[in-house]
């Protein structure tokens, strides 16, 4: 008995191994090591020593501070705007749809994501630059004078990330509709409830789950994200992986680079913690509609 | 306490070739508790929900307190529903579940709450009101559906088969309840079920609902003793069906030549002609066991019977028996004198109660 539970432990690790070195070598070391560089000083004469001089240096530098509260709240906006066109579609799938018309749903959802992700932000661009498709198109239909720029507006920014991390909420958005009981909708009507009122007191509260759990994927998404605010809005796009990015790739200075790492992980965190804190929830319930 | 009377005018409705509802015609009087009885499938939650309004009649009338329903949302309709699986919201505490109706009135949040605690206390749930829909047993559950409705003072009140997910025991005390919750509020009650035994127990009127058509309406004893139709025969309380052919009619009956010889007078619901293939309705309690030394009574047949098994249970304990000229096996009411059980084999005479016999057309 005791060598089989040895052999099944043994199993179990093996089994585990992958998750294990992905999890240590992949999440924690990188951390702990941008932890610790991020609190280093180079000298003039490149001696290292401990300091805080990295995180003095981001509260100093308005420029990062801002790029920081501004990626922060333009991935709230986008969030925000990922959830409501989100929430009908959802709907739509879980409760409307029926068959194949659903299944045809589900497919328009997954197909964008067979291009990669690159490819979808060049499609965009294409469509939205002054000499692209939707800018002649205005002009040639007389609504404006001139081709316009979309493209490298935060309004631009936005539209990208949104259609990028769709998908991420209406699947946990369909998969707590799903479990929701008709009865309860005919319950709240008969009731004498309407259209608002079954939607506030009932749909709400029992979609709290699946909202809050595409809320975090979405917005941990939109805050990492580099290549859509960097495609769509250019030099204006102030995206903080992209101040990140100039201090490890075109600064070398990695010390800066790892500090602001921290502190994009800390604004993740953070984002997270007061949303569960603020709507009630705990983390692992919400993780199980993930 | 308002009540009103609900009116039903050939009412149809149909999916695609499938007619749920046939041109039903329905009228219960205020104040009363009206069931609904039949097989599933049988078009009875068509019809519930078409009152309630979450269906639309293809054509016909609806009318509750005399005003006609046809158009109106089911959130303005003064009809309230207890939902099959109850449908309490598990996202709100008891109180809150009850006052949801209040506070969609736009009642204050206060007073909601002292109607609900109030309503509560009257269905047997003090102190309940902050507990969690969970933490409540399935008799409790049901009882606060139904104060979820009742405190609304509905003029109408519209239940389907509420005591389905019960076990028995709970299912036998919630059908008192139920009664004297009706009796105690005065409203209207339309409730539909497929147990017979509920809508025996609980109903002032009931109709049989049979393929979208009502087979039968009347009271419960109407129901159970004149049955219009063989399929109220068969499926309302215990019934042994002899196959037989109409031997002789006259004014008010048959005689009916069973298959297995033997010569019963029957009542028709429907005139039958001589020579008409039938089957004979008989209750198990119609049949009487005649005891040692008892002389045979003046009415009614009596034959010879072979005891082939003895069912016990309790006031409902039947025997199953072989009797002479019939045919069939036959189910006989346990004498309520015997105490010691039937042996098999054992024989026995019976007397038929006369009058209790009911032919229908085969």
């Amino acid at each position: 008995m005791k060598a089989g539970s040895g052999g099944r432990y043994l199993g179990l690790v093996l089994l585990l191994a992958p998750v294990l070195v992905w999890l240590l070598g992949l999440i924690v070391i990188p951390q702990v090591d941008l932890a610790y560089q991020s609190l280093q000083e180079r000298g003039s004469s490149g001696e290292r020593a401990l300091s805080l001089a990295q995180y003095r240096g981001f509260f100093e530098e308005s420029q990062y501070w801002r790029s920081y509260l501004r990626t922060a709240l333009m991935s709230l906006l986008a969030t925000a705007c990922t959830l409501l066109i989100a929430f009908p579609v959802a709907w739509h799938v879980a409760k409307v749809a029926r068959g194949r018309v659903r299944l045809w749903m589900m497919v328009a959802l997954l197909v964008p994501f067979w291009a990669s992700e690159t490819v979808r932000s060049l499609g965009w661009m294409l469509l939205l630059r002054e000499s692209g498709v939707l800018p002649q198109w205005l002009a040639a239909a007389g609504l404006v004078a001139e081709a316009p720029e979309l493209l490298y507006h935060d309004a631009t920014i936005l539209t990208g990330l949104v259609y990028t991390s769709l998908l991420f909420m209406v699947v946990p958005l369909i998969g707590v509709f799903e479990t929701l009981d008709d009865a309860l909708l005919e319950a709240s009507y008969d009731l004498g409830g309407n259209r608002w009122s079954t939607l506030w007191h009932i749909v709400v509260p029992h979609a709290a789950p699946g909202i809050a759990a595409g809320c975090i994927v979405v917005f941990m998404l939109a805050v990492g994200n580099y290549l859509t605010p960097t495609l769509l809005g250019g030099n204006s796009a102030h995206w903080f992986t992209e101040v990140i990015y100039d201090q490890f790739i075109v600064r070398s200075n990695w010390e800066q680079g790892a500090a602001f790492g921290l502190l994009l992980l800390v604004l993740s965190s953070a984002v997270v913690w007061v949303a569960l804190a603020l709507t009630g929830q705990r983390l692992g319930q919400v993780l199980r509609r993930t | 306490m308002s009540r009103a009377g609900l009116d039903i005018e050939r009412v149809h409705k149909r999916y695609g070739d499938f007619i749920a509802v046939a041109d039903l015609d329905l009228s219960v009087a205020p104040g009363s508790f009206f069931s609904i009885l039949g097989p599933s499938g049988c078009g009875k939650t068509t019809l519930l929900r078409m009152i309630a309004g979450f269906l639309d009649p293809d054509r016909g009338d609806i009318r509750i307190g005399g005003k006609s329903q046809i158009g109106v949302a089911p959130n303005r309709r003064p009809v309230n529903l207890v939902f099959q699986h109850l449908a309490l919201f598990p996202m709100m505490s008891v109180g809150d579940n009850v006052a949801y109706g209040l506070a969609r009135r736009g009642m204050a949040r206060s007073r909601a709450r002292e109607q609900a605690v109030a309503i509560l206390a009257r269905v047997g749930l003090p102190g309940s009101a902050d507990k969690r829909i969970d933490q409540l047993s399935g008799g409790q559950r049901q009882r606060v559906a139904l104060a979820r409705c009742l405190v609304l003072e509905p003029s109408l009140l519209l239940l389907d088969e509420p005591l389905g997910a019960l076990d028995l025991k709970l299912r036998e005390q919630m059908k008192v309840e139920l009664k004297q919750l009706q009796a105690d509020f005065g409203t209207t009650f339309v409730y539909i079920t497929h147990d017979q035994s509920e809508a025996l127990v609980l109903s002032d009127r009931l109709a049989v609902m049979n393929a979208g058509r009502f087979e039968q309406v009347g009271t419960p004893e109407q129901i159970y003793h004149c049955p219009a139709s063989a399929f109220v025969a068969g499926f309302v309380g215990e019934a042994n069906r002899l196959p037989g052919s109409v031997s002789a009619v006259h004014a008010d009956g048959a005689q009916v030549l069973l298959d297995g010889g033997l010569q019963l007078a029957v009542r028709c619901a429907a005139p039958l002609a001589a020579g008409t293939a039938v089957e004979v309705f008989l209750r198990p309690e119609a049949i009487r066991v005649i005891g040692a030394g008892e002389a045979d009574p003046g009415a009614g047949p009596t034959l010879a019977a072979t005891v082939q098994a003895a069912l016990f249970d309790g006031a409902r304990s039947t025997l199953l028996v072989q009797a002479e000229r019939v045919g069939v096996a036959l189910r006989v009411a346990w004498p309520a004198s015997a105490q010691a059980g039937y042996a098999r084999g054992s024989t026995l005479r019976l007397a038929i109660a006369a009058d209790a016999a009911w032919a229908f057309a085969r």
